[in-house]
């Protein structure tokens, strides 16, 4: 699927990164929990989160992420936006909660991608 | 490019929403300089992580990376106050970190354990009261 098919499935609002909307992603990880996301995933390219500070952009950045789902209508800040636009990433905020976010996306067919062991 | 490529970075330690400037601009630079993204991601990860604990314990510190077409070392050098059992440190869960980074999405004893995961070679260096310098290298 593509950024506009993650907007459409959790109804976000794009805050910012329109231009890259066409962009494909095939796997997702949700978590709070940035040291987490950089242990235990490999080629994801959406961050789903409810974590809103500066260093979410710069874990997704790290990973090569495409785009970054704000769950629960969580606002980035300014230098987020700054610093996602910089790397030409997607940040979206949705009213659904993480569980029901990473839920929809992955009935329609977004995978949590390989886990890395050792 | 035969020659090594030096850069260095000065760490602030009191300001967490500039960890990982320098992570950042290294992963930059070996973009340009057409190292293979998964050797790029590999750097990137684990100087970030060094990079945040050194604003986390130690306020701040410096980096230096050297850059060569076979291996990329980094070596990040602090004057915090040390780590009392290394072996404990690298257990995936321990964590000495306050609340307030865990609130922030990290302080989750993954830091360590993740280091040493993305690259080929770890190796640390700490003295109680004096300072820790972790010195890691990933072969491309």
């Amino acid at each position: 699927m593509t950024v506009a098919d993650v907007k459409s499935i959790l109804d976000a609002e794009v805050v910012s990164g329109e231009a890259y909307l066409d962009r494909e992603v095939h796997t997702a990880c949700g978590s709070d929990m940035m040291s987490d996301v950089l242990a235990f995933v490999k080629d994801q390219s959406v961050l789903l989160t409810g974590l809103v500070n500066l260093q979410v952009v710069r874990t997704a950045d790290m990973m090569d992420m495409v785009c970054i789902v704000f769950v629960r209508g969580k606002e980035p800040s300014g230098a987020m936006i700054e610093l996602a636009g910089e790397r030409g990433m997607v940040l979206m905020k949705t009213k659904e909660r993480m569980f029901t976010a990473c839920g929809k996306l992955y009935e329609s067919g977004l995978k949590g991608g390989e886990v890395s062991h050792g | 490019m035969d020659e090594i490529m030096t850069l260095t970075f000065e760490v602030p330690g009191d300001d967490f929403t500039r960890a990982g400037e320098a992570s950042s601009a290294v992963k930059k630079r070996l973009k340009q300089l057409g190292f293979d993204p998964d050797t790029i991601r590999r750097v990137a990860i684990a100087m970030y992580e060094g990079e945040i604990n050194m604003v986390i314990h130690a306020n701040g510190g410096d980096i230096q990376v050297d850059i060569t077409p076979k291996a990329i070392d980094m070596r990040l050098r602090d004057n915090g106050p040390g780590i009392e059992n290394i072996e404990l440190a690298m257990q995936e869960g321990y964590s000495t970190a306050p609340d307030n980074v865990r609130s922030l999405g990290f302080g989750a004893g993954m830091g360590l354990p993740n280091m040493k995961k993305y690259t080929d070679e770890m190796k640390i260096e700490s003295e109680l009261g004096v300072g820790t310098t972790v010195s890691m290298r990933v072969l491309t």
